[in-house]
């Protein structure tokens, strides 16, 4: 019993630590592009900075920062983020990057989406075959295009059949769904990239405008939240603004082909 | 089947080279849940074992929630931490959200009902045995309670280890109150769900063996402590 204590006084006393840190919520997509592990590591060298990510959907990240759980967020939703600052949660949206969706599915392409001449007619495609379209259905930001999407080809998800299936989980978990059954969907280009089981999936459709997804920053408001690291969002914006981010987020690449494009505006 | 292998492959390369950060994430699991085991001991035992002496009015009802709560589905705890520690919350001063505390306190909740039923469990059939000897004696019910602990010690040993295994394998509530940050509230399982989500199954199987290995080991080496099985009846 006694030797018991010990290992847990040992473990007890390697957990414990401080440093300056803060909180940020981004979304899965975010992470799973692998840039946070690229910008993570110069941010704690420019600025000492710890940035401890939360992983989570745009929905749930929103709802941190209304709760004033987490210091800042970076999401990809527009409607959805200026709700959020509009209400008050948040200083304000800072516009960061972009990289943009695309269309996942089957190889033989049973829809043929891949000679689709627009986002909308690759949903009409998908819909007229009823072929199976897995959706995230957790309210994230790609969920959101996704449903904005639809609206714009003229369909209503609420109306269709069994083929599609709202799994209501991440995007690395839409894909492994998508994967198994060998069904569309709509995935972040950075996702797709960074998956490993893609199975018999291939990009088939890229490239219209509409799909492009503007990631922001949103400080949540220290009015509401005494506790939040306000000067520590800022100075972490500042440096996401910066031309150093600016040259590690746009020569981020995977298998040769760049992900994101920096468009943060100097707004001084 | 392929990944399968490679997981295996894999864990044993991380193992042998001693991974920094499986190291990290591994003795964290093992933070979080032994020091959420050894509170919910300390909970649950004298419970179990006021329960086994006292007799009074609700005592059936109390029993037969610990039993229900024993299926307590961990992601409703990690829900109701959440809200009760988030920063709108009722204990959002403490600022403990996203913390290996946060994690610890679910953890307690969940496995607290296990304990205390297994070790009821025990303690009672005990208790038949001793009742007359302890009232003959004429000890107090502080004494009692301490004597049936003492001596069904190999039997609540048990208890703590169902304890154990249901918190190492839980990642249904710390996901949600530990928020599965990097260097900070990672744990072994919510590291595989992390890796399983982007489709790093190799990884994810290897971490899953790793998080088995760990399990045994912990049970081998309390058995080994406890001198189970060598010398007496207890």
């Amino acid at each position: 019993m006694r030797q018991v204590l010990f290992v847990i006084a040992l473990l007890w006393a390697t957990a414990t630590q401080a440093q300056d840190s803060l909180r940020l919520a981004v979304t899965t997509s975010f992470h799973n592009s692998g840039l946070a592990d690229v910008l993570l590591p110069e941010i704690q060298a420019d600025l000492g900075l710890e940035v401890q990510l939360l992983i989570v959907g745009t929905g749930q990240a929103l709802r941190l920062g209304e709760a004033g759980d987490v210091d800042a967020i970076l999401v990809h939703s527009r409607a959805a983020e200026e709700a959020f600052v509009a209400q008050g949660y948040g200083t304000h949206r800072r516009e960061i990057m972009y990289n943009d969706f695309v269309f996942i599915g089957p190889m033989n392409d049973p829809a043929g989406i891949s000679d689709a001449t627009d986002a909308a007619d690759t949903l009409q495609r998908i819909a007229t075959v009823d072929a199976p379209f897995v959706s995230r259905g957790d309210e994230s930001g790609t969920h959101n295009k996704e449903l904005a999407l639809w609206q714009a080809a003229g369909l209503d998800p609420d109306n269709f059949g069994d083929w599609y299936r709202a799994v209501g989980a991440g995007m690395g978990a839409a894909l492994n769904t998508a994967s198994g059954m060998n069904a569309y969907v709509l995935s972040d280009r950075a996702s797709w990239l960074n998956f490993a089981n893609k199975g018999d999936l291939a990009l088939l459709f890229a490239g219209d405008p509409v799909l492009f997804n503007q990631y922001a920053y949103l400080p949540v408001n220290p009015d509401l939240h005494s506790h939040v690291k306000s000067d520590l969002a800022a100075r972490l914006e500042d440096w996401l603004t910066s031309p150093h981010a600016a040259e590690l987020i746009n020569s981020y690449m995977i298998d040769g082909e760049a992900l994101f494009v920096f468009n943060a505006e100097d707004v001084s | 089947m392929v990944d399968l292998w490679d997981g295996l492959t894999q864990a044993f390369w991380l193992v042998i080279t001693l991974d920094r950060e499986l190291a990290e994430i591994a003795l964290r699991s093992l933070y979080v849940t032994l020091t959420a085991l050894v509170i919910a001991c300390l909970i649950a035992f004298p419970l179990a074992a006021f329960l086994a002496v006292r007799r009074f009015r609700f005592r059936r009802l109390i029993i037969a929630i610990l039993n229900a709560l024993m299926g307590l589905p961990p992601v409703v705890v990690g829900l109701i931490v959440y809200v009760l520690l988030s920063r709108s919350g009722p204990f959002g001063v403490l600022g403990l959200l996203f913390t290996p505390t946060a994690m610890i306190i679910a953890q307690i909740i969940i496995i607290v009902p296990l304990i205390a039923s297994i070790a009821h469990q025990s303690l009672r059939d005990l208790w038949q045995e001793y009742h007359d000897l302890l009232i003959s004696m004429n000890v107090s019910q502080g004494q009692k309670m301490r004597t049936l602990i003492w001596d069904a010690r190999r039997a609540l040993l048990t208890a703590s280890l169902a304890g154990f295994g249901r918190g190492i394998g839980e990642v249904g509530a710390i996901m949600i109150v530990g928020g599965n940050i990097d260097n900070v509230t990672r744990v072994l399982t919510t590291a595989i769900a992390l890796e399983t989500g982007k489709g790093a199954f190799a990884l994810a199987l290897a971490l899953g063996f790793v998080l088995i290995a760990l399990t045994i080991a912990v049970n081998l080496m309390i058995h080994w402590l406890g001198q189970t099985e060598r010398e007496g009846r207890w």
